[in-house]
């Protein structure tokens, strides 16, 4: 070219445009990212040394020590059963996070497959899938989990089923919402353009620019499931005593809230810490996957 | 046509149908749908090697043209050309990669989770460009191709600007080795002194590779110095093609007057302020009767609200054999005053008092 314009401008062209290195907070600067990972880390070890931490066995009863209150023997004193309440916090806490965890992976898995499908490839699927997904949608979370475990019965397993079922449309909504919009930008265009599947231009274009979005809301899940299966056990549906559970506990000790008010609120305080660091846990995530909503 | 066309658009329309909700319809005792026509009979041919402006304002169907040719959307009727061939409705991988298009936005059209070079090395092993072994070694030689260097392999798309971004996009649309290259208003969205930069790269592509592109713009001073040929559009319509050279200097369409005139000039006083365009194109819901540009034309005639004048070529004039080819939509064309960088005031000035009463009556 000769006009004057490019040749004013050429010799900026010449020079090679290079990379800026933009620098990028580290993750360990990010703070509710290392604040949830100290917290839910430090409940993952005691629920995985219970065995280990917990000073007595937290079903063996002693009636001949019921009811006591802090002392050196029992740091959070005893139950009505003579049961040390520490150990039994130590071992609910395998129990809730074992929940709490294990009860996202199914509806994550196989909420987000099916949102992704639904938003990409639309039409009659999607119609479909939505009104399954509106269907459970009407029904609130509790209620429904409460009616599924009442006809499976109770146990770990019908309370990870009941769970199961309910929540894969809150994944499937996110997914598929999310599925829809990355659809029409224009790097998926591009992808098109390149000659790609479906399968490659769905997983490995859409797929991590959509998933985090559902991997943050997971976190949230996993509150709402310890919240779930601590409502269940206070209302009696959850794990069977005399496995120590928060929920049972707190229901346990609420006949002694006035003279012994230790045995319902720390069980409560356990469900409160959990449901902060695995929140903060959440936020920390939102910043770490989602780079260009940092800015 | 010329044999050395690459791409040649046929007859192609674009029209969307909206379907008018039920209570509405029955309200109003309107229509069950209302259809949009986005595009209008376009032919167009593109040229082996060549730059091809296609320029209009907002709304005039040049990027539905763009999407249409790459075959993100389909044409309602009509047909594209590849090499003499027909472009099938649902394009081969090989189809698909010949015909390759940078984005205007290069903040949306690079995926934030792939970093450059494995965007290139997914492409050049998709389709077998180069062996396992070279990849790495053609994604360089690519980068350098469109002034980028080699460390930008590992780098993700946020840490570039916005130009670094236009030329990754370039990079990656030529991994493929397309034969043409549709560039939908590649500099629009980024700073003026970045877009002559990137406006070289094209020539170069151009100059260096033979490469086709169809250039879409919105303004004819970004194509003046870079296009071959200049294709002016207006609501879904082709109105005037000519060589670049040939289209500044003897303009047949009052759309393409206007649309000189409206080029921002060093010099004061230069502006001919009678060819300035008012108001907003017409809605391609409701398109005007006859010449769709009419109620905005200066020199429309009561003829202009009647007939619809197609894109015909001009009277070779004086029979010289290598006057360039020059097509126009106007009904006026070979009557149209000379000059436009001063233009005559008498010309404009017969007809606009009558003519606009005319063009409202007809309304």
């Amino acid at each position: 070219m000769s006009s004057p314009t490019f040749l004013l401008v050429g010799f900026q062209a010449r020079r090679r445009a290079k990379a800026r290195s933009r620098s990028l907070k580290p993750w360990y600067r990010n703070t509710p990212l290392v604040a949830g990972m100290i917290v839910v880390g430090l409940l993952i070890l005691l629920a995985i040394f219970a065995p280990l931490i917990a000073p007595y066995d937290p079903i063996a009863q002693d009636l001949g020590a019921t009811l006591q209150g802090p002392s050196a023997a029992h740091w959070l004193g005893t139950d009505k059963f003579g049961r040390d309440v520490l150990s039994r916090l130590i071992w609910g806490a395998q129990v809730d996070l074992r929940v709490g965890f294990l009860a996202v992976l199914i509806p994550f898995v196989f909420g987000s497959i099916l949102g992704a499908f639904a938003g990409y490839f639309g039409g009659w699927f999607d119609a479909i899938v939505m009104r399954i997904v509106d269907v459970f949608f009407a029904f609130p979370f509790l209620v429904m989990v409460i009616v599924l475990v009442f006809i499976l019965g109770s146990g770990e397993t019908s309370i990870y089923l009941a769970i199961a079922a309910v929540s894969w449309v809150s994944y499937v909504k996110i997914v598929r919402g999310e599925v829809i919009s990355a659809k029409e930008q224009d790097y998926v265009v591009g992808a098109r353009l390149g000659g790609m599947s479906n399968a490659r231009v769905l997983f490995r274009h859409i797929g991590p620019n959509v998933f985090s979005q559902a991997i943050i809301y997971a976190m949230s899940d996993i509150v709402m499931n310890i919240m779930g299966i601590v409502t269940l056990g206070y209302l009696g549906l959850g794990i069977a005593p005399p496995t120590a559970e928060w929920g049972s506990m707190i229901l346990e000790g609420q006949e002694f809230i006035t003279t012994h008010w230790l045995q319902a609120t720390v069980p409560g305080l356990m469900v409160v810490i959990t449901s902060l660091g695995v929140s903060w846990l959440g936020d920390g995530l939102s910043d770490l996957l989602s780079p260009e909503r940092r800015k | 046509m010329n044999e050395q066309s690459v791409l040649r658009v046929s007859n192609v329309t674009k029209t969307y149908s909206f379907r008018t909700p039920l209570l509405e319809r029955l309200a109003t005792k309107g229509t069950k749908s209302t259809a949009l026509t986005a595009l209008d009979g376009i032919n167009l041919e593109l040229r082996k090697g060549e730059i091809l402006a296609l320029v209009g304002e907002s709304g005039s169907g040049k990027s539905t043209l763009a999407k249409i040719l790459v075959g993100s959307i389909a044409a309602s009727s009509g047909e594209i050309t590849h090499n003499g061939s027909a472009m099938p409705a649902h394009r081969t991988k090989d189809l698909t990669r010949s015909i390759q298009m940078v984005f205007q936005d290069p903040y949306s059209s690079l995926n934030p989770r792939i970093s450059v070079g494995s965007m290139l090395a997914e492409l050049l092993l998709l389709h077998k460009i180069v062996p396992r072994r070279e990849v790495r070694q053609e994604s360089i030689r690519l980068l350098n191709r469109v002034g980028m260097d080699e460390d930008a392999l590992d780098a993700y798309p946020s840490q570039f600007s916005g130009g670094q971004r236009q030329r990754i996009a370039i990079a990656r649309a030529l991994a493929v080795r397309p034969d043409v290259l549709i560039a939908d208003e590649p500099v629009s969205a980024l700073d003026v002194s970045v877009q002559a930069t990137i406006l070289d790269l094209f020539a170069s592509l151009r100059d260096e590779l033979g490469l086709t592109i169809l250039f879409v713009a919105h303004n004819l001073a970004v194509v003046q110095h870079l296009s071959q040929r200049v294709a002016v559009m207006y609501l879904g319509r082709i109105v005037e093609v000519a060589e670049t050279a040939e289209l500044f200097a003897n303009p047949r369409h009052p759309y393409t007057r206007a649309l000189i005139a409206s080029i921002p000039r060093m010099t004061a006083g230069s502006v001919s302020t009678e060819l300035i365009l008012s108001g907003e194109p017409p809605s391609p819901f409701e398109i005007p009767n006859g010449c769709r540009f009419h109620p905005r034309c200066p020199f429309a005639t009561i003829a202009c609200t009647e007939n619809d004048p197609a894109l015909l070529p001009l009277a070779r004039r004086g029979g010289d054999a290598d006057l360039p080819y020059h097509a126009s939509a106007c009904l006026l064309a070979d009557a149209l005053p000379q000059s436009t960088s001063s233009p005559a005031r008498t010309g404009a000035s017969a007809h606009p008092s009558q003519s606009h009463g005319n063009s409202q009556e007809a309304l």
